[in-house]
């Protein structure tokens, strides 16, 4: 249990001391990354890519009927 | 609270699927996944010859090649940085503007990301923080064995997804299910091992450790250009050189058994790869050649002729079936049929499509007049095996109107087959010359290459994409090969949506890559003493 222990806080600690001493390069591309995840994870996502399904309907079943539809509507009707 | 409402309505379902939605969707799809795809294979390829590097520094002792290996080290930490996630991007349109795709797809994608997230994910994220932070703090060994397992981890992160496309090209392994509308899979491994993917798998890891042999042979000839770290610069050069010349040997070997594999499974992609408007034996590979529109007609769609070709007779007929005699079919016979060459016709496949399709609208009845019996016995048909092979094969096709719309761009798929094929035998020559004038002793001297070498850097980025270009181009008008077509596929959603977000994803991803070609190049200068 100790190893693990010493295993665990030893990774954490490579993280933080890799984080403390990160060169100006390094910060500003920190700083990219997590503007990039912040426009992509909290911006794009929400407000422009909800999982439509999901969103329209309330179980799998309806999903699939829905898709069915999809499916089997001929090629020249698209409504 | 006014935009939540704007936004509720662009995503409200419209009622009719319009051609600027379908067009604006695959040219959002396009935009990301080839952004996306301008920072993966460096990545891929990079890792390895760090990996290379490290193990050269570990064996040897010698601290110049510390020194090489962490600068190269801090350019794959940059692209690795800028490119990571961006892929997701990928995975969000799936379910927004694809998701009648994304639904019938099932599990198939599912659970090979799933792999991709537990076992490869985890191998990368885990072991980059001793890559990068534990120099010094580990020993060499272990260090060394990072690097290679983030290399072995990011390259199997690329298998999951490519195997995913590969089903695209050619769907295996499942059985269709009316009850859900989704495929599910029977097995795992006629997925993993589908002759599509494992050829992809190989063609895109050896095309990626191409253009991460160019980068570093690029970059180091800048460094003699400027008289700069002429030693980091010689041996960077080597080690890229050798490992160059072997993924372009490798590429060159699986982009042939691609072709082959092509020329079975997705035989009018093939022909459009050839611009072989009419079958023929003895068929010559075209090494050059310039197209035109033909007389030749499908429906309203003109096939395409050439004004000019260079070709190696009777090499395509070989290079296919092994056989100078061998028929190639071409785009006419593939779409009209050709009985002597038992080739079915697209009115065939389609009415064999509109059968399976009959039949799942038999088990859409049965289920809503509560018919057991027969939804059951219908649910089983589905399962069967001739059912699946003779009708449900084609089922994509009873949702095309007319023969010409399973037709590609011939001129697009032929031309970007082409120039990577061209490229590709251009990288092999430059990574022979760059070792050639480093055995002789000579490269510095000959700055006419170095300039080439550096100005090359972008080829294989462009081969790469073209790569894309006739896998994905060239396999319409389908998503999933025959199964579905893109005009099925696609979300019935406000075009609105999907035009905004086409240009807030030119805009994040342009951004991204000029931090990272700025960062990049500030890193460069500075060298590896810093």
């Amino acid at each position: 249990m100790k190893l693990g222990q010493q295993i665990i806080s030893g990774f954490f600690n490579l993280y933080i001391d890799g984080f403390r001493n990160l060169s100006s390069s390094g910060k500003k591309l920190w700083i990219i990354i997590l503007i990039k995840l912040f426009i992509m994870f909290v911006i794009l996502k929400l407000f422009f890519f909800p999982d439509i399904l999901k969103m329209k309907y309330d179980n799998d079943k309806e999903r699939g009927e829905y898709v069915l539809d999809q499916l089997l509507k001929s090629p020249d009707n698209h409504d | 609270m006014f935009l939540i409402n704007y936004l509720n309505h662009q995503i409200t379902m419209t009622e009719n699927i319009d051609l600027t939605l379908l067009d604006w969707s695959r040219a959002q799809f396009a935009l990301t996944a080839i952004y996306h795809w301008l920072f993966v294979p460096l990545t891929l390829g990079l890792s390895f010859l760090v990996a290379i590097m490290e193990t050269i520094y570990v064996r040897t002792g010698r601290e110049e090649w510390r020194k090489i290996t962490r600068f190269w080290m801090t350019l794959f930490g940059i692209n690795f940085a800028i490119g990571v996630a961006t892929g997701i991007i990928l995975e969000f349109e799936f379910g927004t503007n694809w998701s009648n795709y994304s639904w019938f797809v099932g599990d198939i994608f599912g659970a090979p990301l799933a792999v991709e997230g537990i076992v490869a994910f985890f191998l990368e994220s885990t072991f980059i923080a001793v890559m990068f932070f534990g120099w010094h703090k580990v020993s060499k060994k272990f260090h060394l064995f990072s690097t290679w397992l983030v290399a072995i981890g990011s390259n199997l992160s690329a298998l999951w997804i490519l195997v995913a496309n590969g089903w695209m090209q050619n769907p295996v392994g499942m059985v269709f299910n009316p009850e859900t509308a989704r495929n599910e899979m029977i097995s795992f491994w006629a997925v993993l091992f589908n002759q599509v993917s494992v050829d992809k798998f190989l063609h895109t890891l050896s095309s990626s450790y191409l253009l991460a042999s160019m980068f570093v042979v690029g970059i180091s000839s800048w460094f003699l250009i400027r008289k700069r770290e002429g030693y980091m610069a010689r041996r960077s050069i080597l080690v890229a050189a050798v490992f160059g010349i072997l993924a372009s040997l490798m590429t060159a070997y699986t982009g042939d058994e691609s072709a082959r594999i092509i020329s079975k499974v997705q035989p009018v992609k093939f022909a459009a790869m050839e611009a072989l408007s009419e079958g023929k034996t003895n068929a010559g590979l075209v090494a050059f050649g310039v197209l035109k529109d033909s007389e030749n007609k499908i429906g309203e769609t003109k096939l395409k002729d050439f004004i000019i070709k260079i070709e190696f007779p009777g090499l395509l007929s070989i290079l296919t079936a092994g056989d100078r005699d061998a028929f190639v079919p071409g785009i006419a016979d593939l779409v009209k049929g050709n009985h002597q060459y038992k080739l079915i016709s697209f009115e065939e496949k389609k009415s064999r499509g509109e059968m399976a399709r009959k039949a799942l609208m038999d088990y859409k009845s049965a289920v809503k007049s509560g018919d057991s019996q027969e939804r059951d016995s219908l649910k089983g048909l589905f399962s069967t095996q001739s059912f699946q092979d003779n009708y449900f094969r084609y089922f994509g096709y009873s949702s095309v109107e007319k023969a010409e719309d399973v037709i590609p761009n011939i001129s697009g798929t032929f031309y970007s087959f082409h120039l990577m094929v061209v490229l590709g035998f251009f990288f092999i020559l430059l990574f022979s010359l760059a070792l050639f004038y480093l055995f002789k002793g000579t490269l510095a001297q000959n700055r006419w290459f170095l300039w080439v070498c550096l100005l090359s850097i972008p080829l294989p980025y462009i081969a790469s994409e073209l790569g894309w270009i006739v896998a994905e181009l060239g396999r319409q008008p389908w998503i999933i090969q025959d199964l579905m077509p893109v005009s099925k596929a696609v979300s019935n959603i406000s075009s609105g949506s999907v035009i905004a977000t086409f240009f807030i994803f030119a805009a994040l991803f342009t951004t991204l890559l000029i931090a990272e070609v700025s960062i990049m190049v500030k890193q460069i200068k500075n060298g590896p003493k810093h």
